[in-house]
């Protein structure tokens, strides 16, 4: 009776972990193809970063939008982190008024391209008043004006294999989104702040601005958009520099 | 009384959560040790306290963040499962809502601990929520309610101190009570509270 007991015992307990660990496995292969993992899943701390990804990108909407406040909300003090970029390409082009600013677009598009300032001035324009939080606890609102990254987006023709969106600065910071944020209306390319030029130090001529998230995910300086399915060949693999520095890539919180 | 495995589980999982959300917590703070009320505030704005502590520039809050959001994480898990379990088992109405059940608290004990269960983890959590971007692009009431953005930090930062304050009283409480026999009875489950008709 007890040998009976323990050999049930032992075979129930076997098929248990066994079915767990193919749940676990089959689990760990839809989040992937859903996009539900985070590129800086490894570790202690990727356990977190992938659980509120992961339930965000499930059980929130992706096209929610921020919200947007009224003119007289702008903040008077927009404080600014980091300084302008170094490189002398940067200066040389700073210098010039940005005329011989370009923005490459390229990757996984139909139509490699390559932008001018004035090619993106005369993108339709959108406007937004958004309020924006750095990690270190202070934040602002200010109203932004820019053209989608969605339109920029169907202009070069995304193939359907696109999973990430990555960009790249002059200052050698590099950022990257997933389609729900590329794609998203409130993402832009922006190019003015508070109805006038982007001021220099926060970007100039052209930054992106991701309203879901923290501000160091709007990254400055852009001088290269790239669109890619895999982020593991770029940096060390992580999403963006922010890991490589420490920080989550995943900023919506 | 004897604590339930569940609640006994639980208790040790938040305790260990808790002090790595406050530890973590000290780390983000030190990056702007400033506190606003409203949607928006930095330096070169007026502040509501201006908390007498350094401000720490040195990239702490990276591991400060992934901690926090981990330990958060595990906190909640456990407080699911506690208040899951609690309300199964009936251990607040028993224990917690009325007089002289099994655990025999205090009117203070029960008042405090009702508190801390029902009104300050609940009030962090959703401070908490209330400064994700992404979550309040969802439900937006859930930052408005509270005044704004930075307001949410601020009752974020009192409630954490609250929290703290419970935590040290607890502490002291259980020391003066006999240490090694309650928190012997909060890890194994024996019998904390000794009555006169046991003995």
């Amino acid at each position: 009776m007890s040998r009976l007991w323990t050999r049930r015992k032992a075979i129930t307990t076997g098929l248990t972990a066994l079915a767990g660990a193919s749940g676990l496995t089959v689990a760990a292969r839809l989040a992937d193809q859903y996009g539900l993992i985070p590129p800086d899943h490894g570790g202690i701390y990727g356990i977190g970063e992938t659980l509120t990804y992961a339930s965000q990108r499930l059980l929130m909407s992706r096209h929610s939008l921020a919200r947007e406040f009224s003119p007289s909300q702008i903040s008077k003090v927009a404080p600014v982190n980091g300084g302008m970029p170094a490189a002398f390409e940067y200066q040389q082009l700073l210098a010039r008024k940005f005329t011989d600013w370009r923005l490459e677009v390229d990757g996984l598009v139909a139509r490699p391209s390559s932008f001018s300032l004035a090619d993106v001035h005369g993108f339709p324009v959108s406007r937004q008043i958004t309020h924006q939080a750095c990690e270190e606890g202070w934040s602002f609102i200010a109203e932004w004006t820019g053209v989608p990254l969605s339109y920029v987006l169907n202009l070069v023709g995304v193939s359907t294999r696109a999973k990430y969106v990555v960009f790249f600065a002059f200052d050698d910071s590099w950022e990257s989104l997933d389609m729900a944020d590329a794609w998203h209306p409130q993402t832009l390319l922006a190019y003015g702040m508070n109805g006038g030029e982007l001021p220099t130090p926060h970007g100039a001529p052209v930054r992106l601005r991701v309203a879901r998230q923290l501000g160091y995910k709007s990254l400055k300086y852009l001088s290269q958009i790239t669109v890619v399915d895999s982020l593991k060949d770029i940096g060390r693999g992580l999403g963006s520099i922010s890991p490589e520095l420490g920080y989550s890539w995943y900023a919506g919180i | 009384m004897r604590h339930s495995a569940l609640v006994r589980i639980t208790h040790w999982i938040t305790a260990a959560s808790f002090i790595a959300l406050v530890y973590s917590g000290i780390a983000i703070l030190l990056a702007h040790p400033r506190l606003y009320w409203g949607e928006t505030g930095a330096i070169g704005t007026p502040s509501l306290i201006d908390l007498p502590l350094p401000m720490i520039l040195t990239g702490q809050t990276g591991w400060g963040r992934y901690l926090h959001f981990l330990s958060a994480w595990v906190c909640i898990l456990s407080g699911v499962a506690y208040m899951l379990g609690g309300m199964v088992a009936c251990h607040f109405r028993n224990d917690l809502f009325r007089r002289g059940g099994p655990a025999n608290y205090t009117v203070l004990q029960r008042v405090t601990y009702t508190a801390v269960v029902f009104v300050l983890f609940p009030l962090m959590i959703w401070t908490g929520f209330a400064m994700s971007p992404a979550v309040t692009s969802v439900f937006p009431v859930l930052v408005t309610a509270l005044g704004g953005q930075q307001s949410a930090r601020t009752i974020h930062f009192v409630v954490a101190n609250l929290l703290v304050l419970f935590l040290v009283g607890h502490v002291v409480m259980v020391y003066v009570a006999g240490f090694s026999r309650h928190v012997g009875a909060m890890i194994l489950g024996g019998n904390s509270v000794v009555r006169e008709t046991q003995t």
